[in-house]
């Protein structure tokens, strides 16, 4: 893995030249904005979120809330004091204000393969102690209960359509796999 | 739209070596709106992009955030390339004519590579 360190300086020497790839011949094009090449590598977009408290939202659904200590160009990470977040509505899911509950779980440290990440979050500290609007903290067991139900229910419902569009002809992106 | 003309070069010649992902960079610090496939959309400034189009976007706002509560205390974000559905983007901050003509210089060239 990529040994790297949020103190060293970022990657920017010999940075003032645009166009990296595209400087073989002639002169370099200019970017819009000159900004150096190696602002825009995965390397780059990763480091500046090292030791940062993060958000990260699985392909599955899953919401992880843990400091990132490594990571490499796969975005393969590593979380430190992971905790699990689970998330469930009590109000109807057509209600326009929805209240609900959520959980905290902690798991310790996730080595997470890269392709399951969907998103990853920097969290805003000063917010991070206020809930969620219309949330309150409850009970794990009861919550992880309340959001199977939840995601039973919404697979339910996504394959029925699948299998209704699959009958006229459609095909989804994502047939047989639901990403919440 | 007037931008001078080594700038039009510069950015066919740069579609052409590397295609999208050049052209979003043109988009650097305009605000586009993320949809991702699992229907969430993200709207924020787009702050970088990498060759897999993994994007970072910056001062984020969840379109029906009431839906997606886990955000409400995220500020930016780095959004994975494979799970972007669509990239909605400003219309003003996109040159068509410019788009349209490195295409066809593009499909040109791959026509031209397959003789």
């Amino acid at each position: 893995m990529e040994h790297h360190n949020v103190h060293d300086p970022p990657p920017h020497s010999g940075g003032s030249q645009p166009g990296g790839v595209m400087n073989t011949h002639g002169p370099p094009p200019p970017q819009a904005q000159q900004l150096p090449p190696q602002m825009f590598t995965t390397a780059a977009q990763l480091l500046d979120l090292t030791d940062k408290k993060l958000l990260l939202v699985l392909r599955d659904g899953r919401k992880l809330i843990g400091i990132l200590r490594s990571w490499d160009q796969f975005a393969n990470l590593v979380l430190q004091s992971t905790i699990e977040r689970v998330f469930a509505t009590i109000t109807n899911p057509k209600d326009p204000h929805p209240r609900g509950v959520y959980a905290d779980k902690s798991h310790g440290i996730f080595l997470i393969r890269g392709e399951n990440v969907l998103l990853l979050g920097e969290i805003d500290l000063d917010k991070d102690d206020d809930p969620p609007v219309g949330y309150e903290k409850a009970e794990f067991g009861l919550v992880e209960k309340l959001a199977n139900e939840q995601k039973a229910a919404e697979k339910a419902r996504e394959t029925k359509r699948i299998k209704k569009l699959a009958t006229l002809g459609f095909e989804g992106e994502n047939m047989g796999e639901i990403l919440l | 739209m007037a931008f001078p003309i080594q700038y039009h070069i510069a950015t066919l010649y740069a579609l052409k070596m590397a295609g999208f992902w050049t052209f979003f960079k043109t988009l650097i610090d305009h605000e586009v709106t993320i949809e991702l496939k699992n229907d969430i959309q993200i709207r924020g400034t787009l702050k970088s992009v990498d060759q897999y189009l993994n994007i970072k976007l910056d001062d984020i706002q969840v379109v029906e955030e009431l839906k997606y509560p886990h955000l409400s205390s995220v500020k930016n974000v780095f959004i994975r390339g494979s799970v972007v559905r669509y990239v909605h983007l400003p219309a003003a901050a996109v040159d068509v004519p410019l788009l349209e003509d490195a295409t066809r210089r593009e499909a040109a060239n791959q026509a031209g590579k397959g003789k």
